[in-house]
C-alpha cells in the first residue's frame, strides 16, 4: 500500500509539483491570467475593432474617452484603443524575440565559461564590461552606431540582457559541477554534449526562468523608453513608449493620449512582475518570505 | 603569540594589520577597474567607429564640397586606421581629453561638465529620497509582516517597478502642474523646479529599496539571536534597529548603488520630460546631431562614475559589516568579496 502511494508520489514530475506551488500562489496566478488576456487581446483584438489602427480621420481628432472610442483618439483622429491592441503585439514580439534571444546567449556564455575553466576569465570579463555600461546608455551606443528602427532596438536590448544570464548560469553550472552525479554521467563515459544537455541544463534552468521573466520587465520599460526618446520603434508604429512620447505634447489639454498607453506598459509589467515572483517562490520555496 | 607584549598593544596590531588588508584590497579593486573601463573605451569607440556616414557632413552639413572634407578628415584624422585612432582616443582620455564636439566645437569634457551637476543633483537627490522612503518602509513591512501596510506597500512597489519613470513623471505633471497648478513643470530656475523629478525618481527608487530592505530585514528576523534580543528583554526598537536592521544593510547598499548608476544614465528619459539640461538628454541630443565625440565620451564618463560606485558600494561593504572586513585577510576569500559589487540596471 505505501509501494504504491511512494510509486504515485515519483511519478508527479518536477515541473508538475513547481506547477502545484504556482497555482497556490493567488498573486502570480492573478499576473498569469492578466498576462493572457493581454496576448489574446493583442492577437484578435484588432481583428474585432471596427477601426484601422493606422486611418487618420481628422474629424474626429482629440476625442476624449467615449462610447464610440472607449480609449478616445489622438490628434490624428486614430483610435487609441485599437492602437493599444495593435501595439501589444509588438510589444510583446519585441519582449519575447530579445529575451529568449539574451537567454539563449547569455546561458550559452555562461555555460561554456563555467565548463571550460580556460575561457572563464575572458568571458566574464568581457560580461564585466558589458555590465559596466549602463544598459540605457549601452543601448543607445549600439542604436546610434547601427540606426534608429525596431531591428536595431531589439539587438540592442538582447545584447545588454544577455550579461545577466552569463553570470546566473554560470554560478549555477559551477555549484553542479562538482555534484555526485556529475560524476557519475562522465564515469560512465558520458560526452560533454550529452552531460551538458542532460544533466547541466535541466539542472540549472530554475534561476534561468526567473530572469526570463524579470529580465522580460526590462525589456518592455527599456523598449518603452527607447522608442520614447526616438532611438526604437519609428512613427506611425503603434508602440506603446511611442504613443505615449507622441502624446507628451498634448498632456495639457488631452491627458488621455499620453496616460492610457502607459497604464498597458504598467499592466503589463506588472502581471510580469507577480508571475516572476511567484515564480521564484515556485522554483525555490526556500526564498519564499 | 601577542605582538607588542600586552593586549592592548596586540589589538591595536592587529587592526592595524586589518586596516592595511583592507587598503590593498581598495588598490587591488582599482588596479581592476582599469581593464574594465579599457573595455568600455574600446566597446565605446567601436561602436562609434563602425558607425555609417562620414563625420565631416555632420560638422560641415550636407552641402560641404569635397576639398573641405578632406581637410575636415586630415584635421581630425579620420582617414586613420583603427587602431591608431583608438590609440589616440585612449592616450587622450588618459589625460582628460575626451575629442572635440563636433556641434560646437568645444572639448567634449567640458561640455560634460556643463551638465554632469545637473545629472549628479538629480541621482543623488532621488537616490536620497527613495532611501528614507524605503528604508522606513521596507523595515516596517518586514517587522509587520502579512499586515495591511506590508501588503499595500508591496503592491504598491510592485507598481513602482513596473511604470516607466518617464510616464510617471508625465502623471506627476498633469497631477501638480496642470490641474493643482502648484509646481512647475519644466525647467531649473530655482529649488521648486526640482521637486517633480526628484519626486519622480525617488518614488521609483523607493520601492526597489522598499522591495530589498523587506526581504533583507525578513532573513534577518528570523535569525535565532533576534529571539535571544527579544528573549532577554530588549526593547523592539532596539532589537530591530540595533541587530536586525544592521545585519540587513549589506544588500541595502548594492541597490542603493545600483540605483545611482540607473539614474545617472537612464535620468535622460526624466530629464527630457523636465526640460532638465543634464548629461542624458545631451547624450541622446548627440546621437541625433551624430556627433559621436560626445557620444563617446558622455558614456564612458557615465561609466567610469558607475565603477566608481561600485568601488565605494564594496569598501562600504566592509564598514558595515565586520565579517567583510575579516575576510580582506585571506586572500582567497576577498577574491570572493569583491565579485558582489553593484551592476548597472
Amino acid at each position: 500500500m505505501a509501494d504504491s502511494r511512494n510509486r504515485k508520489r515519483k511519478k508527479t514530475s518536477q515541473a508538475a509539483e513547481i506547477w502545484k506551488r504556482l497555482q497556490k500562489n493567488r498573486m502570480a496566478m492573478a499576473g498569469l491570467c492578466t498576462l493572457i488576456v493581454i496576448l489574446l487581446l493583442s492577437l484578435f483584438g484588432p481583428l474585432l475593432s471596427p477601426y484601422d489602427y493606422a486611418a487618420q480621420n481628422f474629424t474626429d481628432r482629440l476625442m476624449f474617452p467615449c462610447a464610440s472610442h472607449l480609449f478616445g483618439t489622438d490628434n490624428f483622429g486614430r483610435d487609441i484603443l485599437t492602437r493599444i491592441l495593435v501595439g501589444g503585439r509588438y510589444t510583446l514580439f519585441i519582449t519575447f524575440v530579445c529575451i529568449t534571444s539574451a537567454a539563449i546567449m547569455g546561458s550559452a556564455l555562461g555555460l561554456l565559461a563555467a565548463f571550460y575553466p580556460k575561457m572563464d576569465n575572458i568571458i566574464m570579463r568581457l560580461v564585466d564590461i558589458l555590465m559596466g555600461i549602463p544598459t540605457m546608455l549601452m543601448c543607445v551606443s549600439i542604436v546610434a552606431a547601427l540606426g534608429s528602427n525596431m531591428k536595431n532596438m531589439m539587438i540592442a536590448l538582447a545584447v545588454t540582457q544577455s550579461p545577466e544570464f552569463a553570470r546566473i548560469m554560470r554560478a549555477q553550472v559551477l555549484t553542479i559541477k562538482d555534484r555526485e552525479f556529475m560524476e557519475a554521467a562522465s564515469s560512465i563515459g558520458c560526452s560533454n554534449g550529452r552531460i551538458i544537455f542532460r544533466h547541466i541544463i535541466p539542472n540549472a534552468l530554475a534561476p534561468i526562468i526567473v530572469q526570463y521573466t524579470l529580465g522580460a520587465v526590462s525589456v518592455i520599460l527599456m523598449s518603452a523608453s527607447l522608442s520614447f526618446v526616438g532611438m526604437g520603434v519609428q512613427p506611425p508604429t503603434p508602440e506603446w513608449g511611442l504613443m505615449i512620447s507622441a502624446g507628451r505634447d498634448y498632456l495639457r489639454d488631452y491627458w488621455h493620449i499620453a496616460i492610457i498607453p502607459g497604464l498597458a506598459i504598467v499592466v503589463t509589467a506588472f502581471a510580469l512582475n507577480m508571475l516572476g515572483d511567484g515564480l521564484r517562490d515556485a522554483l525555490d520555496p526556500r526564498l519564499k518570505q | 603569540m601577542l605582538h607588542g607584549g600586552n593586549p592592548v598593544q596586540h589589538k591595536l596590531y592587529m587592526e592595524i594589520e586589518e586596516g592595511k588588508q583592507v587598503l590593498r584590497y581598495i588598490a587591488k579593486r582599482i588596479l581592476m577597474m582599469l581593464p574594465i573601463l579599457f573595455g568600455i573605451t574600446v566597446i565605446v569607440f567601436t561602436l562609434m567607429y563602425i558607425t555609417p556616414g562620414d563625420p565631416a557632413y555632420a560638422i560641415l552639413g550636407e552641402n560641404a564640397t569635397p576639398e573641405q572634407v578632406m581637410e575636415i578628415h586630415k584635421e581630425y584624422g579620420l582617414d586613420d586606421p583603427y587602431l591608431i585612432r583608438l590609440g589616440r582616443y585612449f592616450a587622450g582620455v588618459l589625460q582628460g581629453d575626451f575629442g572635440t564636439s563636433y556641434k560646437t566645437g568645444r572639448p567634449v569634457f567640458t561640455e560634460i561638465m556643463d551638465r554632469y551637476p545637473n545629472t549628479l543633483k538629480l541621482a543623488l537627490l532621488s537616490t536620497l529620497l527613495g532611501v528614507v522612503i524605503g528604508v522606513a518602509a521596507g523595515i516596517i513591512a518586514a517587522v509587520k509582516q502579512y499586515s495591511i501596510f506590508d501588503r499595500v506597500g508591496t503592491i504598491i512597489s510592485l507598481f513602482g517597478v513596473s511604470a516607466p519613470s518617464f510616464w510617471v513623471a508625465m502623471v506627476l505633471v498633469l497631477l501638480f502642474s496642470v490641474k493643482l497648478k502648484i509646481l512647475p513643470a519644466t525647467g531649473t530656475y530655482g529649488p521648486q523646479y526640482w521637486i517633480l523629478p526628484v519626486f519622480t525618481l525617488g518614488l521609483q527608487a523607493s520601492t526597489s529599496i522598499m522591495r530589498m530592505t523587506r526581504s533583507s530585514m525578513l532573513e534577518v528576523i528570523r535569525q535565532d539571536y533576534i529571539r535571544t534580543s527579544r528573549a532577554k528583554g530588549q526593547s523592539e526598537w532596539k532589537t530591530i534597529m540595533h541587530h536586525a536592521f544592521k545585519n540587513a544593510q549589506v544588500p541595502i547598499v548594492t541597490i542603493i548603488g545600483i540605483r545611482i548608476c540607473g539614474f545617472l544614465a537612464g535620468a535622460v528619459l526624466v530629464e527630457t520630460v523636465f526640460a532638465i539640461p543634464g548629461l542624458g538628454k545631451y547624450i541622446i541630443d548627440s546621437v541625433n546631431f551624430k556627433d559621436y565625440p560626445v557620444v563617446q565620451g558622455g558614456v564612458l564618463w557615465i561609466g567610469l562614475n558607475c565603477i566608481v560606485i561600485n568601488l565605494l558600494v564594496d569598501i562600504v561593504y566592509c564598514f558595515i559589516d565586520p565579517r567583510i572586513k575579516s575576510m580582506y585577510s585571506n586572500k582567497k576569500k576577498a577574491a570572493a568579496v569583491g565579485t558582489g559589487g553593484a551592476s548597472n540596471g
